[in-house]
């Protein structure tokens, strides 16, 4: 029978497509990211090697950092919510992270934000993101009605009230000292040393934390039901994701500010290439896309542009339009 | 076994399962027949670790599922739930592969892809296994789900409302299949049943609950009768035999 051996032909064939198509996919993002990272270090250098080198250097190193939170934070946070068009941004755990330093500022002055030492004034933020995060979902999650999208839905709501507040203490702060803040939350890649310093070594931990646990996540694209049936540990699980979505959100707050649909961006685009379901091959994927993002706009901004706009303006501007794309051909997924 | 010892959940102030004791997972199949409400899909839902339990306790083989390690309980224990949503593309050997997630933490052994393939083709999904789920028929898709439970190699199984939105056709097939699992493979099979001839025809044992409360159980014939169907679904229901099955006549 023909049609007997074609379909046979195709059950064999098909995995093997699918490992090449991933490997493929993931070459090529490298290869591109490659290029454009070249590109950026070493094109249009004009004055002193060594100082353009190095200060590009360290805007770079920002944003591999930045992609490498909001790639992963987003596809955890997707996963964990069934959801392909949620981002964590939603969850208002950026806005809790701005809000602690409008605290921070109003109640010590602009002064003290900048005299506190860095490492301990990182490590306490990071301390209360994650605590929040972990209250929120102990309250929610162990309450009644147990739903993640209950989780998300009071995300929501504290998110407008860390901004509400946040916009009033702003308004009640020293015009002198709300510039110093505002500088802090405009998304520049210039950023000191020692914060890249202290969000590598932040990613490296949330990673670590991710490859103990990255096969449990890929048994959530079942759903939650098939999940617990498979024996994965489904509350301890999805508090972990989100301890891990609440670093990783604060490392691309504090280094950038707040960035909505990028990690939107690029999560899809990498379900899309990959055509996998796992972790181990759509997160790498978002990552390497996000780089290409944010370097070839940077590129892109600062050479063929000559820095008429800023890059989180257009990230935003695309991200809208495909986030508007998305809702309108997916429905409710 | 599977041991409900005075199992109890509540919604507000309405208990949907009420102080149930009872042993499940005889050898062959056990049908739970009940009207809507009746707390059979809440039953099953506790033992399969997605409900929590409000007072009583389960265990299956001796273990406690509210304190045994999920993994070890899911080489035991598999559950089929009709809610097959899926966010993400996969092909019915991806699924069927996750059936031996509790057993090899999600890395494929040779003995893994044996039983993969076992599970595969005893469900005769050969021609398909390369397919995605979403260009499946609904027979083929559910056949695929019962293919992942195979492959998890477990001693019980647990089907809710395996028959929902399926054609005549698929129901005897799936219900066939089903019986063929447990006199071949060992299979101690426990469902939730909404047709009761299909219950009476392929059950060793029925479960009739009725408002939160196990009214009888015992063998077909125990069951299945017209006092008994009266006080679980509040109708006159002739019933005759057919077969050696007792059949309800319950659509005039």
């Amino acid at each position: 029978m023909p049609t007997d051996t074609l379909s046979q032909a195709v059950t064999g064939v098909a995995p093997f497509v699918r490992r090449h198509r991933v490997c493929f996919w993931i070459l090529a993002l490298t290869g591109v990211t490659v290029l454009l990272v070249t590109a950026y270090l070493f094109t249009d250098v004009t004055g002193s090697w060594d100082y353009v080198v190095q200060l590009r250097t360290r805007k770079l190193a920002a944003m591999l950092l930045v992609a490498v939170a909001v790639a992963t934070a987003t596809v955890l946070f997707q996963t964990v919510t069934e959801n392909r068009i949620l981002t964590p941004a939603i969850m208002g755990l950026d806005a809790l992270y701005v809000l602690i330093q409008t605290v921070v500022v109003y109640l010590f002055g602009a002064s003290a934000l900048a005299a506190t030492d860095p490492v301990l004034r990182w490590t306490v933020e990071i301390v209360v993101l994650v605590l929040f995060a972990t209250a929120l979902f102990q309250w929610i999650f162990t309450g009644a009605g147990r739903s993640i999208h209950l989780l998300v839905l009071v995300g929501v709501l504290f998110g407008v009230l860390f901004r509400s507040v946040t916009h009033l203490l702003q308004r009640m702060i020293d015009p002198a000292e709300f510039v110093v803040l505002q500088d802090a939350f405009f998304a520049s890649f210039s950023v000191s040393e020692r914060l890249l310093g202290l969000s590598a070594v932040t990613i490296t931990f949330a990673a670590a934390g991710l490859v103990l646990i990255g096969r449990q996540l890929d048994v959530l694209v079942l759903g939650r039901a098939h999940a617990i049936g498979l024996g994965v540990h489904h509350r301890q699980l999805v508090a972990i994701v989100f301890a891990l979505v609440s670093v990783l959100v604060a490392v691309s707050t504090a280094l950038v500010g707040p960035i909505t649909f990028l990690g939107l961006i690029v999560a899809n685009l990498a379900y899309h290439l990959i055509g996998s379901h796992r972790h181990w091959h759509t997160i790498p994927a978002a990552i390497l896309l996000a780089v290409i993002f944010l370097v070839g706009g940077h590129l892109l901004l600062e050479r063929v542009f000559d820095l008429g706009t800023v890059l989180a303006v257009v990230i935003e501007f695309v991200g809208g339009i495909f986030f508007l794309i998305l809702v309108t051909r997916k429905g409710t997924r | 076994m599977i041991v409900l010892q005075s199992v109890t959940k509540r919604y507000a102030d309405t208990a949907v399962v009420d102080d149930v004791s009872i042993e499940l997972g005889h050898p062959g199949i056990t049908s739970v027949i009940g009207a809507n409400g009746a707390g059979k899909s809440t039953l099953l839902s506790m033992i399969g670790r997605l409900l929590l339990i409000d007072s009583g306790t389960i265990t299956v083989d001796g273990l406690d599922v509210t304190t045994t390690r999920g993994a070890l309980l899911a080489r035991r224990l598999a559950v089929l739930r009709q809610d097959n949503h899926l966010t993400a593309r996969l092909t019915v050997r991806d699924l069927v592969a996750f059936g031996r997630f509790p057993h090899g933490r999600g890395r494929l052994g040779p003995s893994d892809r044996e039983a993969i393939d076992r599970a595969i083709d005893y469900l005769d999904l050969d021609p398909v296994g390369g397919r995605f789920l979403d260009e499946l028929s609904g027979g083929q898709r559910q056949r695929a789900f019962l293919a992942m439970t195979l492959a998890q190699d477990t001693e019980y199984l647990l089907l809710d409302e395996p028959l929902n939105s399926l054609d005549l056709r698929h129901c005897v097939q799936t219900m066939r299949l089903l019986r063929r699992a447990a006199d071949d493979l060992g299979k101690r099979i426990v469902l939730v049943l909404h047709d009761i001839n299909f219950a009476a025809a392929y059950s060793d044992r029925i479960v009739a609950m009725r408002a939160g409360r196990i009214h009888v159980a015992g063998k077909p014939t125990e069951v299945i009768t017209t006092a008994v169907l009266r006080q679980v679904y509040g109708l006159d229901i002739a019933v005759d035999e057919f077969g050696g099955h007792p059949m309800a006549i319950y659509h005039l």
